[in-house]
C-alpha cells in the first residue's frame, strides 16, 4: 500500500509524451477515486459521530443544533439518568448473561456437531445434514409464533432458559466448523486414537484446540448475534426483570416507557449498547474482515 | 439414507484407510455420532422443527391465545385463516395487501440498491494501490456489526422532523419531510408533480389483495424510504465483504490477459470481473431478498407500522395479529404466506440466473475461436497500452500487498 507502489507501470524508454500524458490522467483519477471514497466515509461514520456528540447535549439543544458535532454544554444528564434513575444497568447484565451463555453453548454444541458431521461415519449422517440445510432455510421471522408456543409449552417463558437454550445451536455455525473440521488432516487423529483415546478425548484434546481461528470466527458470529438478538426476545418472555438491552432500548425508543423525544437519552442508550459489539470488532478486526461468510442483518 | 451416498468424495479413500474393521469401531463411532449430534437435534428440533408443525396446526385453527393450542377447545378451521387473509376483502384482507405493498417497494429498492453500492465499495477498496483501504472498510462495514435496534434509533433522531438530515437540507434552503409521519407514499408525490393527483377510473376501481391498484402504485411512503436508506446504509458494509472476498479470488493472471489484450478499466470490470462474480452476486441477491422480505426489528423500534399503516410490514402484521390482537391463527397463516413467498422468490431467481449463466458462455464458445484478442479488445479501438492504468486499477505487476 506504499506510495511507489501506487506509480505507473514500467516507463518505456522512447515514449515520454504518452507516459506523462498517462501520468497525468492517473493522478485525476486518483483524486476523484479519494474524493468519492472520502464522501462515502463521511456519510458512514458521521452518524455514529452525531450520535455520540448529541448524547452528550441537552434536550433543548439536540433538537435546535442537530447538525454540531461538539455540544455547546455538555451535559452527561443522559448518561446519569440512564445509570442512576432507570432499568438500563439491568437490561445491560441480562445481555451480558444471555450472550455470554449462549456463546459458549454454541461453540460447544455446534463444534460437537460439526466434528460429528465431519469426521465421524454412522449411518443417518446424510439424513441429519440433509434436515440441517432444509432447517436453515427457515426464515426467522416465521419463527416468532411457533417459537412462542413451544417455549410456552415446555414450560420456560419467562425464564433465563427461554432466553438462552433456543439460541444455543444454530446451523450456519455446525457448518463453519463443519467445514474447518474436515481441512483438518485425519492422521492427526488417527495417532490419538491409537494412544488410546477415545472420541470425546481426540474431539476435545486433539481436534478442537487446533480449530482455534474457527472457533474465534464462531465466538465473534454469537457474541455479535446474541447481543444484537431481539426478535427471539420479546417473544420469550415479558418479565421486566428479563428484558435485554435490545428489548429495553427498542422500548425506550417506541416511547413506551417514556414521554416526549428525549433523543439525548435514547442516542446514549443506543451508543452503549455499541460498545461492547465495537470493542469485539476493533479487536478482531482483521479475522472480520476476511471472513466471507458474516451473519447478515436486514 | 445411508452415509454412503451424501458423503463427500473424499471419505471412501479415509475409510479404507482406517486401521480398524467395519465391526465394534463401526458400532462405536455411530454411538459417539449422535451422541455428539444430541445436544444440537434436541435444541433445532425442539425450537426449529416442532414449532413450524406447531404453528402450522395453529394457522388451521381458531386458537384465540388462551390455554394450549392442542387443547380440545381449539378446533380445526382449515384454510379459513388464509382464505380471510387472501381473499376476504375485509380489513385483514387490506391491511395485509397493505404490508405486501409495503414490502415490496422495500424490496424492489433495497436489494438491487444494496447490492449494486456493496459491489461499488468492494472494488473501490480492493485497490492495491490505495491509501488507507482498512480505514475505509471499517467505516463502510461498521454499521453491519451494530444492533439494529441502536441503527434504528439513530435513525429516528437523524430524521426527525428537527433532526440532522431536515437541519442539513435547511443549510441547502430545502425543507426536508417530516420523515417518519409522513404516509404520501413517493410515487403519488411524483405523480402530483406531474399533474396527476385523483386516481383515473381503473385504477381506483379494481384492485388486488382488498387495496386498489392506484394504492399499489403509491411507492414506499416518505417513512418508508427513511427505512430503505437505513437498510442500504446497514447491509452493504457486509455484502461489500462478500464482493470483497470474492474479488480477492480471481486470479490476477485473468486481470493481466485482459490489461494484455487492452481492455479498459470499465471493459476489464464489465467482460471479466463482473461474470466471474456472478455466484457472489447470486447469493447477495438472495440473501437480500430473504432478509428484505422479514424487515421486522426497524419496525418495532421505530414506527410501529405507522403512519397510516404505510410501514406496517408482514413480518411486523403477522408480530402484532398474535401477539397484540391474539388473532394467532391468522399470525401465523401470515408467517407462512412469508415463508412461501420467500421460498418461491429464491427458486425462482436460482432458475432466472442459471438460465443466463448458459447462455453468455454459449456465445463465448462461439466467438473466441473467430477472434480471440478482439473480442475483448472489442470498441477499445486504441493501442493496447492506453487503455491499461485506466482509471487508477492496480496494474497486475504491482506486488500484492494485502
Amino acid at each position: 500500500m506504499s506510495a511507489t507502489t501506487a506509480l505507473p507501470a514500467p516507463a518505456r524508454p522512447g515514449a515520454p509524451a504518452p507516459r506523462a500524458r498517462r501520468s497525468n490522467r492517473r493522478v485525476v483519477a486518483t483524486s476523484f477515486t479519494y474524493a468519492v471514497l472520502v464522501v462515502l466515509a463521511v456519510l458512514y461514520v458521521y452518524p455514529f459521530l452525531i450520535q455520540v456528540a448529541t448524547s452528550f447535549k441537552t434536550d433543548a439543544e439536540a433538537a435546535q443544533n442537530a447538525v454540531s458535532l461538539i455540544p455547546q454544554t455538555w451535559s452527561t444528564a443522559a448518561y446519569e439518568r440512564l445509570f442512576l434513575r432507570s432499568d438500563f444497568p439491568l437490561w445491560f447484565r441480562n445481555s451480558v448473561i444471555v450472550t455470554v451463555v449462549v456463546t459458549l453453548g454454541r461453540v460447544f454444541i455446534n463444534s460437537l456437531a460439526g466434528y460429528a458431521l465431519a469426521r465421524l461415519r454412522f449411518r443417518g449422517r446424510g439424513l441429519v445434514f440433509a434436515g440441517l440445510v432444509a432447517v436453515m432455510a427457515v426464515p426467522n421471522v416465521v419463527l416468532l409464533i411457533p417459537k412462542f408456543l413451544v417455549i410456552k409449552q415446555v414450560g420456560i417463558y419467562n425464564s433465563f432458559a427461554g432466553l438462552i437454550v433456543p439460541l444455543l445451536a444454530d446451523a450456519a455455525g455446525i457448518f463453519i466448523m463443519k467445514n474447518f473440521f474436515e481441512s483438518i488432516p485425519p492422521s492427526v487423529e488417527e495417532a490419538a486414537r491409537l494412544d488410546g483415546a477415545g472420541t470425546f478425548r481426540v474431539f476435545w484434546s486433539v481436534v478442537l484446540p487446533m480449530a482455534r481461528p474457527a472457533v474465534v470466527t464462531l465466538v465473534i458470529l454469537s457474541f455479535q448475534g446474541s447481543w444484537n438478538e431481539l426478535s427471539h426476545f420479546i417473544v420469550a418472555s415479558q418479565d421486566p426483570d428479563l428484558v435485554t438491552l435490545t428489548k429495553g432500548v427498542a422500548q425506550l425508543a417506541s416511547g413506551q416507557l417514556s414521554q416526549g423525544t428525549q433523543y439525548p437519552l435514547k442516542l446514549a442508550a443506543a451508543a452503549i449498547m455499541t460498545v461492547p459489539v465495537a470493542v469485539l470488532f476493533f479487536v478482531f478486526q482483521k479475522r472480520i474482515m476476511n471472513q466471507s461468510a458474516g451473519a447478515v442483518k436486514e | 439414507m445411508s452415509a454412503a451416498v451424501t458423503s463427500p468424495a473424499s471419505a471412501p479413500v479415509r475409510r479404507r484407510r482406517r486401521p480398524h474393521g467395519p465391526g465394534s469401531a463401526r458400532g462405536r463411532a455411530a454411538a459417539s455420532g449422535w451422541l455428539f449430534l444430541a445436544p444440537m437435534l434436541v435444541i433445532l428440533g425442539l425450537f426449529l422443527v416442532v414449532p413450524v408443525l406447531m404453528a402450522l396446526w395453529v394457522s388451521m385453527s381458531d386458537w384465540t391465545g388462551r390455554g394450549s393450542p392442542l387443547s380440545s377447545d381449539v378446533s380445526f378451521v382449515g384454510v379459513e385463516n388464509y382464505r380471510s387473509l387472501l381473499l376476504g376483502g375485509g380489513l385483514a384482507t387490506q391491511d395485509f395487501g397493505t404490508a405486501m405493498r409495503n414490502n415490496a417497494y422495500y424490496v424492489l429498492l433495497v436489494v438491487p440498491l444494496q447490492t449494486a453500492l456493496a459491489l461499488f465499495l468492494a472494488t473501490m477498496v480492493n485497490r492495491r494501490a490505495l491509501r488507507g483501504r482498512g480505514f475505509f472498510r471499517t467505516a463502510f462495514y461498521f454499521p453491519s456489526v451494530t444492533s439494529s435496534v441502536a441503527i434504528t434509533v439513530l435513525w429516528l433522531f437523524l430524521f426527525s422532523a428537527s433532526g440532522t438530515i431536515n437541519a442539513i437540507l435547511a443549510r441547502l434552503s430545502i425543507s426536508g419531510p417530516n420523515w417518519f409521519n409522513d404516509p404520501r407514499g413517493v410515487l403519488h408525490l411524483l405523480l402530483g408533480a406531474a399533474g396527476l393527483d385523483t386516481a383515473p377510473e381503473s385504477l381506483a376501481q379494481h384492485g388486488f389483495l382488498g387495496i386498489p391498484l392506484w394504492e399499489w402504485l403509491a411507492g414506499p411512503s416518505v417513512a418508508m424510504s427513511a427505512l430503505i436508506l437505513l437498510a442500504i446504509f446497514t447491509t452493504s458494509g457486509t455484502f461489500m465483504l462478500l464482493f470483497l472476498a470474492a474479488l480477492q479470488a480471481i486470479s490476477s493472471e485473468v486481470e493481466e490477459a485482459a490489461v494484455m489484450d487492452g481492455a479498459t478499466a470499465w471493459q476489464r470490470f464489465r467482460r471479466v470481473t463482473l461474470p466471474m462474480l456472478r455466484p457472489t452476486v447470486f447469493t447477495v441477491v438472495t440473501l437480500g431478498l430473504i432478509g428484505t422480505w422479514q424487515v421486522f426489528d426497524q419496525i418495532y423500534t421505530g414506527t410501529q407500522g405507522g403512519p397510516a399503516k404505510t410501514t406496517i410490514t408482514p413480518a411486523y402484521l403477522s408480530y402484532s395479529a398474535a401477539f397484540q390482537n391474539n388473532q394467532w391463527g391468522r399470525g401465523a397463516a401470515i408467517a407462512f404466506v412469508l415463508f412461501a413467498i420467500i421460498v418461491l422468490l429464491t427458486v425462482l431467481q436460482r432458475l432466472v440466473l442459471r438460465e443466463r449463466d448458459t447462455v453468455p458462455r454459449r456465445k463465448r464458445f462461439y466467438r473466441t475461436p473467430a477472434a480471440p484478442p478482439a473480442a475483448l479488445a472489442g470498441t477499445a479501438g486504441t493501442a493496447p497500452a492506453a487503455g491499461a492504468p485506466g482509471t487508477g486499477t492496480a496494474s497486475p505487476t504491482e506486488g500484492d500487498h494485502r
